[in-house]
C-alpha cells in the first residue's frame, strides 16, 4: 500500500537517500587516498638511503658530438623501447645553417638514419635530446592520476602500474621527450636509466658515448665532472621561458636550437 | 623555415575521439543552458523545448565519457582518476564533476517528470505498470502541496545547474587552455571561448532536434519558440566568435615567437576546417541567416528554413572548431620548426566510423527516452501537454489531479 501523502519529511528522506547514493562511489575512494597520504608522510621524514647525498644532473657537449647515435640504439635496447617504431627516450638532431642564417633540421630515425648531404653549410651540428627532468615538471603537474612523480635524487619517473594511458603528459611536456609505448599503452620516456644509476653505474648512453660528449653526474658530489662543469663553463637549458627549470645543460647551445 | 617535427610527435595522440569529447560535452552544456532558460530565467516562449532540451542534455551526458574512456591506454584503470586525483590536474577533476552533473540532470528530470511518471503508473498494466513504479521510486503523492515542492525543487536544481554546466564545459576549455607547450592553446580566454561555443551548439542541436521530432510527430513548430531559439543563438554566435578572433588578433599582433607557427597553421595546415567550415559556414553565414530568420515580412516557412539552416550550419561549424583545437593544436610541433600529419582512419580505433557512431548514440539513446518519458509541451499560450502524448501508447485515462 502506497502512502497517499508525501509530506516534507518524506521528501527530505527520500532525498537524503539519493544523496546517499550519489555520494557513495566518490566515497570508495577514500581508503586510497589514505593509503597514498600514508605513503607521502613516510617520503616526508626519513630520506630514503637511495637518495642520500645525491642529486643527479645531465650535461651535454655540443662541440663533441658527432651525431653517431650509438646512444640512440643503446637506450632503445636497454630500456625496450621497440627499435621499428617512431617512439625515443632520447634523439639526436642534425642542424645545418646555411649562408643566409637557413636553418636545416632533421632526425630521420631519431638520429640512426643520418644520411649524406650533399650541401655545403656554413655551420653544422648535432644535439642530442631526452627528458629534461625539469625541477617544475608540467608534465607531473597535469598527470590526472599521479603516475608521474619526482624522486628524491632528482629524476621525474612514471609508474606504469597506475599510468591510465590518457596522455596528458604527453601534450604539456614541451619538449616532446614524451611518447605513448606502442606496446605497454602507458606513458615512457627517458629515465636517465634510473635502473642503472641506483646501482652506480651510468645511464646507458652516456656509457656508449664515444666522444664524452653526454655527461652525467652528482651535483652534490664537487669533485663530480657535472658539478665542476656547472659551476665554471657557461651553460644553457631548453625553453627557459617555458619556466620549466630544466636539470640538463647544454654547453655550446645555438640559439636555433629549440 | 625547416620543416622538423620531434621524433616523437609523429603521431598525433588526441584523435577524433578527443575531438568528440568537447563537442559532446559542450552539446550537454547548451542544451542544459536552454532548458533553464526555462525554469529559472521564466522564459515562457521555450516552453515547448523545456523538457527535450533537458533529456536531450540527458541523453548526450550518457555518452560523453564514452570517447574518453575508448581512447585510455589502460581502461581499466579508468576509476583511478576518481579513486586516487592527483589536484594538480586539470584532467583529475573529470569523474567528480562529470558524476555530480549527472547525479544532478537525473534529479532534475526525475523531478520534472514524477506527476507524468506516477499517473503513467497508475493507468497502465503489466510490466510497464513496475516499470513506471520504479521510475516513481515510491513517491506517488502528486497533490498539488508536492507538485510545487517540485516545482521549486526543480528551480533550485536548474540554478544549480546553470554554474554547474558553465563549470563541466569551461574547465574542458582549461584542460586545453593550460597546456602551456603548445601555442594555439594556451590562453585564458580558452575557457570562455569553449563555453560560449557551448552554449552556441546547444542551441542550434535543440533547433534541429525540434525540427525532426516536429516532422516525426507531424506537429507544426512553433514559431516563437524558434525566433527565441533564433535570437538566442545569434548573440551567442556573436559573443563566441568575437573571443575567437580576439584571440587569434591578439596572438597576430602580439608576434611573438610562435605566432608563424599559428598563422601557419590557420593558413596552410588546416584553412579548409578553419576558415572554411568554422569561421564561414559555422560563424558568417549563419550570422548573416540567422537575422533574416527573425524578419517579419518573410514568410514563416522561410523564417523557419534560415533558421534551421543556420542551426545546421552552426553544429557543423562547432564539431570543426573542437577538430582544428584538438588536432590543429597538436599539428604545431613543440619543435615550432614544422606540423606533424594527421591521418584520417576510417575504421580503425578513433577512425571516422567509430566516431560517427559515437555520435549517433545520443540520438539513439534519445529516441529511446522520448518514449519512456515523453517530452512534448505545446506552446507558450496552449494547453501544458500535448494531449495526445502517451509512452509506449499507452491509452491515457483522464488525470484525476487534472492539470495545474
Amino acid at each position: 500500500m502506497v502512502k497517499e501523502t508525501f509530506t516534507r519529511r518524506d521528501f527530505v528522506i527520500s532525498a537524503t537517500k539519493v544523496l546517499a547514493v550519489g555520494i557513495l562511489a566518490p566515497a570508495g575512494a577514500l581508503p586510497a587516498a589514505r593509503r597514498i597520504s600514508a605513503l607521502e608522510t613516510a617520503q616526508q621524514t626519513p630520506v630514503p638511503q637511495l637518495w642520500r647525498g645525491k642529486e643527479w644532473s645531465f650535461l651535454i657537449d655540443i662541440e663533441k658530438c658527432i651525431g653517431c647515435a650509438n646512444c640512440v640504439g643503446a637506450c632503445k635496447k636497454e630500456n625496450g623501447v621497440p627499435l621499428d617504431q617512431e617512439v625515443y627516450r632520447t634523439w639526436v638532431e642534425r642542424y645545418l645553417v646555411d649562408s643566409n642564417e637557413k636553418v636545416r633540421v632533421d632526425s630521420p630515425g631519431g638520429g640512426l638514419n643520418f644520411r649524406q648531404l650533399d650541401i655545403k653549410p656554413e655551420k653544422q651540428f648535432f644535439v642530442p635530446k631526452l627528458c629534461n627532468q625539469c625541477h617544475n615538471a608540467p608534465c607531473i603537474q597535469v598527470c590526472p592520476v599521479g603516475a608521474t612523480y619526482k624522486t628524491g635524487d632528482g629524476v621525474v619517473l612514471v609508474d606504469r602500474k597506475r599510468c591510465i594511458g590518457c596522455r596528458y603528459c604527453i601534450q604539456a611536456c614541451p619538449y616532446g621527450a614524451r611518447f605513448l609505448h606502442p606496446i605497454l599503452k602507458v606513458a615512457d620516456k627517458c629515465t636517465w636509466c634510473y635502473h642503472r644509476i641506483s646501482k652506480g653505474m651510468l645511464p646507458v648512453c652516456v656509457q656508449v658515448c664515444p666522444t664524452g660528449a653526454r655527461k652525467f653526474g652528482n651535483l652534490k658530489d664537487p669533485d663530480s665532472e657535472v658539478a665542476t662543469l656547472k659551476k665554471k663553463a657557461r651553460t644553457r637549458v631548453l625553453k627557459p621561458d617555458m619556466g620549466t627549470k630544466p636539470n640538463l645543460y647544454y654547453l655550446g647551445l645555438d640559439e636555433v636550437v629549440k | 623555415m625547416p620543416f622538423y617535427v620531434f621524433p616523437n610527435e609523429i603521431e598525433v595522440n588526441w584523435g577524433l575521439f578527443i575531438v568528440l569529447y568537447p563537442y559532446i560535452t559542450g552539446l550537454v552544456a547548451g542544451a542544459f543552458i536552454v532548458s533553464s532558460l526555462y525554469h529559472v530565467f521564466g522564459k515562457s516562449e521555450l516552453k515547448p523545448l523545456s523538457r527535450l532540451s533537458l533529456i536531450t542534455a540527458l541523453a548526450f551526458l550518457f555518452v560523453a565519457p564514452m570517447p574518453l574512456l575508448a581512447h585510455l591506454g589502460q581502461l581499466f584503470r579508468a576509476f583511478n582518476i576518481m579513486f586516487t586525483p592527483h589536484l594538480t590536474s586539470a584532467m583529475a577533476g573529470f569523474g567528480f564533476i562529470y558524476s555530480f552533473y549527472l547525479i544532478l540532470c537525473l534529479l532534475e528530470t526525475w523531478f520534472i517528470y514524477r506527476e507524468d511518471i506516477v499517473h503513467y503508473a497508475s493507468t497502465s498494466k503489466g510490466f510497464t505498470k513496475v516499470f513506471y513504479n520504479i521510475l516513481s521510486l515510491g513517491a506517488k503523492d502528486i497533490s498539488p502541496t508536492a507538485l510545487n515542492t517540485d516545482h521549486k525543487v526543480v528551480s533550485i536544481l536548474a540554478a544549480i545547474g546553470i554554474p554547474s554546466a558553465c563549470f563541466l564545459h569551461g574547465y574542458v576549455g582549461f584542460i586545453f587552455g593550460s597546456i602551456k607547450a603548445n601555442p594555439w592553446w594556451s590562453t585564458p580566454l580558452m575557457p570562455v571561448i569553449f563555453l560560449l561555443s557551448a552554449i552556441v551548439s546547444g542551441i542550434a542541436l535543440l533547433i534541429l532536434i525540434y525540427r525532426v521530432s516536429s516532422w516525426l510527430r507531424r506537429q507544426e513548430m512553433d514559431l516563437p519558440c524558434l525566433m527565441s531559439l533564433n535570437r538566442y543563438l545569434w548573440v551567442f554566435l556573436l559573443l563566441a566568435s568575437v573571443l575567437e578572433l580576439l584571440e587569434v588578433l591578439h596572438m597576430g599582433y602580439e608576434s611573438k615567437e610562435e605566432w608563424d607557427m599559428v598563422r601557419g597553421l590557420l593558413t596552410n595546415e588546416i584553412p579548409v576546417t578553419y576558415l572554411g567550415v568554422q569561421m564561414g559556414f559555422g560563424v558568417l553565414i549563419p550570422l548573416v541567416l540567422l537575422p533574416f530568420g527573425r524578419w517579419r515580412r518573410l514568410s514563416a516557412g522561410i523564417r523557419q528554413l534560415l533558421t534551421i539552416i543556420s542551426g545546421a550550419l552552426v553544429l557543423i561549424g562547432v564539431l570543426a572548431m573542437r577538430f582544428n583545437v584538438v588536432i590543429g593544436g597538436q599539428l604545431i610541433s613543440k619543435s615550432l620548426a614544422g606540423y606533424a600529419q594527421f591521418h584520417w582512419r576510417l575504421f580503425s580505433n578513433e577512425g571516422i566510423i567509430p566516431s560517427l557512431f559515437i555520435l549517433s548514440l545520443p540520438l539513439l539513446i534519445l529516441s529511446a527516452m522520448v518514449r519512456v518519458l515523453p517530452p512534448w509541451m505545446g506552446g507558450a499560450e496552449g494547453p501544458k501537454k500535448d494531449s495526445m502524448v502517451t509512452p509506449f501508447n499507452i491509452k491515457l485515462q483522464p488525470k484525476a489531479s487534472g492539470n495545474k
